[in-house]
């Protein structure tokens, strides 16, 4: 079971030192990589040789690095999060990878997360769409006891598999229209399926839908790439309810 | 030098908190308009404080340094979080909650402050389902719960494995209300530098805007640290790559007492070290405890063929197994708490029947359990986790075991509070992990985000308007003053210092240098020679970074080896504070074992008649030795016995 170690292998990263930047490919090399090592320690292999070599290392987002906290956001191949599936960029191991092979990576792209440096990106604009609506207003204090309001079992584990999202943005940097239908979905899912959801489901749906389009997403054509994609395997069907919470939204007004 | 006062309501356990609650100041709606409060770090109790100051109608300025609040660690949390509910009708109640925790402490938490943890517990619970939390139910629609280690009680709330982020996207949520209509502020991928202080008082902090690089100054009437824990001094850990303790290493040294650095959790149940270019450590819950059985080969021989890749696992007959959690604990088990899992692994790796390449990890077998209840069962408890084994270690946990060993988890050290979670420095406050109250020596599973949301729910929103009732007369905080010009420009000093050694070494050979002496000195077995020689060696590494670090890039832009630069640079002060506290506590507590302090058996002796207290350490100037303050702890309602779980 032991891991054996890549002798060389050649990363082709995505430079650009700042948003206003053309940016650019650079190849470079790495040498004896574990394949028991995640795909960001082989980016800190690298970056702990271009610092060495006294020059600036590459920008990526990352911080957990147990799939959880959503930052991470790699385009690996040609895939968000790189070739394996239900897994983040943090999770990939280099087991994927073979000897002497080129790794393409590149940022998210998608015009509504522009590029802060290299494969950083500006994901403000999820911030925004939660920030139109992605809550139940409830203030700390006053509320009632757990069990007042019994929720089933199904509704509540399929809440949770909406809420399971990570506002990474896989899902949009997937989609040919750079829609963010899935993240959208997922939210309004999530509270459409539990009790404390209903009181302000309409104006949710509303609100987060309005904010998405005029924060420049496109729209969604089905193709589900998102779906495929999701670290967190979130289904499409979830963009199904949104458009009827929509429906019904705007049909109420 | 300062006196203690840990401020705890005189009168029965009991009606501490609600008698206090009455004689506290509140602040009118009209006033906590005028008043602004900063809040540093946006997990679990930064978020849910932020929140909730805000739905008061004080103006909040909340700081993070990920891209969103909500990536902030609390997420990462997995197995649940305590609440004294008594759902389960098993007769749970707020003091066995109180009790339970005291006692997994070892004793060195203040009996006030976690009898208010277990009080406030029940509303949490309410508080998260009022906001859409998808926390895990019966087929009736109540709400469910699981045990966890160290209790006998069924007290643990879950949403899957996946608790923490449910709970943080709950106040993330409720922020993000607050966001919208004004009330918070939010400032993200912004790092805290430094706070300024006034006549004494916090009023306002330094921070980097991590993306042009700027310098920044922002006043406050108060200011909360919520920054989280310090595990990362030891490099590898179940932290966060960002996670730091330089929010309150700067309280620190702006007069702001250090409680416990010592006591770190240790959990037993990480995927090993893979290798010398391992960049963090990845959990698995203490769930997996209550249906794996821990073992490594009873014969040596078998041990180091295991270790040269020459004999799998399951060719290993049961007769040749050594349960060994079973044989030295045979009450507990598999379920002993933490830091004796953890202490029990170390010692049987270290006598030579460690299973992997590095000799360095024991066995948690659920081969035994798949026969019991079979494999679907198991399936449904621990699916996801043994994905997530799977995918990492590219071993297949349903059929060959898997491999574990301890790693650092949790700091219940921190920034010392009083019972208002104000530290020694008026009008700053600290609370979630960064504080050091409620869980002494060890923490329990599943208490840490009880702790967090207590603070940032329920504590910190009252306690803090005893002290901004008196600054209403105080105007908006100008940051153009004498103590704003001086504390930016000793900030941006410190980076230019940083950034122009042009030394030879990257951050992170100085980290790990750092984090090995950590781990094998003031890890989890520690002793006075180790201590001392720790000192020393920190001291070393810390000069040599001062004069070999080498930071590329720019100052004005994206440069994450210059944040890493300033944390490591704290962390090798806060490294040497931890080696000192626990030289001094020559006692073995909780999650701080000294060799010197073991029963005859070999277990950890506590020594109540000497060290029943909490160390507060003041800072006294650079290179200069702090001074120890000692908080004696007062137990009016448990009495203290020996921890054992044989």
């Amino acid at each position: 079971m032991a891991d054996i170690t890549l002798k060389k292998i050649y990363v082709k990263v995505w430079r650009q030192n700042s948003p206003k930047d053309k940016g650019r490919f650079e190849t470079y090399e790495v040498e004896n990589v574990s394949q028991g090592s995640s795909f960001l320690e082989m980016m800190d292999i690298l970056n702990d040789n271009l610092v060495r070599e006294g020059k600036d290392p590459i920008a990526f987002d990352h911080d957990c690095r147990e799939g959880i906290c959503g930052m991470c956001s790699l385009y690996i191949n040609g895939k968000a999060h790189g070739p394996d599936t239900e897994i983040t960029t943090c999770q990939l191991h280099m087991r994927k990878f073979s000897e002497g092979e080129t790794i393409t990576i590149e940022p998210w792209r998608a015009g509504s997360f522009p590029v802060i440096k290299d494969l950083m990106v500006d994901r403000t604009a999820f911030e925004e769409i939660l920030q139109s609506g992605g809550f139940v207003s409830v203030n700390t204090g006053g509320v009632p006891d757990g069990n007042t309001i019994p929720i089933g079992y199904e509704d509540s584990e399929e809440a949770m598999d909406a809420a399971a999202c990570i506002g990474c943005g896989a899902c949009v940097a997937t989609c040919k229209n750079s829609s963010a239908m899935l993240f959208v979905a997922a939210k309004v899912s999530h509270l459409a399926k539990l009790p404390q959801g209903q009181v302000e489901a309409k104006r949710r749906a509303r609100n987060m839908v309005a904010k998405m389009d005029e924060l420049g997403f496109g729209g969604c054509t089905n193709t589900g790439a998102c779906e495929a994609e999701c670290p967190k395997a979130i289904s499409i069907s979830n963009i199904a309810r949104l458009n009827r919470e929509y429906l019904c939204a705007k049909i109420a007004e | 030098m300062t006196i203690l006062n840990s401020k705890i309501p005189a009168g029965p356990l009991a009606e501490k908190w609600s008698k206090h609650k009455a004689s506290i100041k509140v602040v009118s709606p009209a006033n906590k308009r005028k008043l602004d409060v900063i809040v540093v770090g946006t997990g679990l109790a930064g978020g849910s404080a932020a929140a909730s100051l805000a739905e008061l109608g004080y103006n909040v300025h909340a700081f993070c340094y990920q891209d969103s609040p909500r990536r902030a660690h609390s997420i990462a949390a997995q197995g649940g979080i305590n609440a004294a509910k008594n759902y389960q009708n098993d007769n749970d109640s707020v003091y066995r909650l109180f009790y339970d925790t005291i006692k997994g402490g070892d004793y060195r938490a203040r009996e006030a402050n976690v009898y208010r943890l277990a009080e406030v517990s029940p509303n949490i619970i309410d508080q998260c389902v009022a906001q859409g939390v998808p926390f895990g139910r019966e087929y009736g629609g109540t709400l469910a719960n699981r045990s966890f280690g160290g209790v006998l009680v069924s007290r643990t709330f879950y949403a899957r494995g996946q608790t923490g982020q449910q709970l943080l996207l709950g106040c993330y949520a409720a922020m993000n209300r607050q966001i919208a209509k004004g009330g918070v502020k939010m400032y993200n991928r912004h790092e805290m530098m430094d706070i300024v202080k006034i006549d004494g008082k916090a009023r306002g902090i330094i921070a980097r805007d991590m993306v042009t690089g700027e310098v920044k100054r922002f006043g406050a009437h108060a200011v909360v640290i919520a920054s989280g824990g310090y595990g990362n001094v030891f490099f590898l850990s179940t932290n966060a790559m960002g996670c730091n303790g330089s929010a309150s290493w700067v309280a620190y040294k702006r007069g702001a007492h250090f409680g416990n650095p010592c006591f770190v959790q240790i959990h037993p149940t990480c995927i090993p070290v893979h290798g010398d270019q391992q960049s963090k450590l990845t959990l698995m819950s203490e769930s997996l405890r209550n249906d794996g059985r821990v073992w490594v080969p009873k014969k040596k021989e078998d041990a180091i063929k295991l270790q040269k890749g020459e004999l799998h696992p399951n060719d290993i007959a049961d007769a040749d197994r050594d349960f060994y959690l079973e044989r030295r604990y045979p009450s507990y088990g598999n379920l002993v708490p933490r830091d004796v899992a953890s202490r029990a692994a170390k010692e049987r790796c270290d006598e030579g029947f460690g299973v992997n390449n590095t000799g360095k990890a024991v066995f948690l077998d659920f081969k035994y359990a798949i026969d019991r209840l079979g494999i679907d069962v198991i399936k449904a408890r621990y699916g996801n986790l043994f994905q997530m084994y799977e995918k990492i270690t590219d071993v297949d946990p349903y059929k060959a075991p898997m491999m574990i060993y301890p790693a650092i988890h949790y700091s219940m050290g921190g920034t010392w509070v009083d019972y208002n979670l104000m530290t020694s420095v008026p009008g700053l406050y600290s609370i979630g992990e960064a504080n050091f109250s409620d869980h002494g020596g060890n923490r329990l599973g599943a208490s840490a985000l009880m702790q967090g949301l207590a603070d940032g729910y329920f504590v910190l929103p009252y306690t803090i308007g005893d002290y901004l009732a008196d600054e209403i007369m105080t105007p908006k905080i100008d940051t153009n003053t004498p103590e704003f010009d001086a504390a930016e420009k000793e900030v941006t000093g410190r980076l230019e210092k940083l950034f122009n050694i042009k030394g030879k070494q990257p951050v992170d050979y100085f980290h790990k240098k750092l984090g090995q002496i950590m781990w094998d000195k003031v890890g989890m077995s520690r002793n006075e020679k180790g201590l001392k020689e720790a000192i020393a060696e920190i001291k070393a590494i810390r000069e040599e970074f001062w004069k070999n670090v080498f930071i590329p890039g720019e100052m004005k832009n994206v440069n994450p080896e210059l944040e890493k630069a300033g944390r490591v640079a704290d962390f090798l002060e806060l490294g040497e504070l931890m080696a000192r506290d626990a030289l001094t506590r020559n006692e073995s507590c909780g999650g701080h074992y000294r060799e010197e302090s073991v029963t005859e058996d070999g277990e950890a002796k506590r020594d109540d008649e000497n060290f029943t207290f909490v160390s507060a350490w003041e800072y006294t100037g650079e290179n200069q030795e702090p001074t120890l303050h000692k908080e004696e702890l007062v137990f009016e309602n448990v009495e203290l016995t020996q921890r054992s779980y044989k």
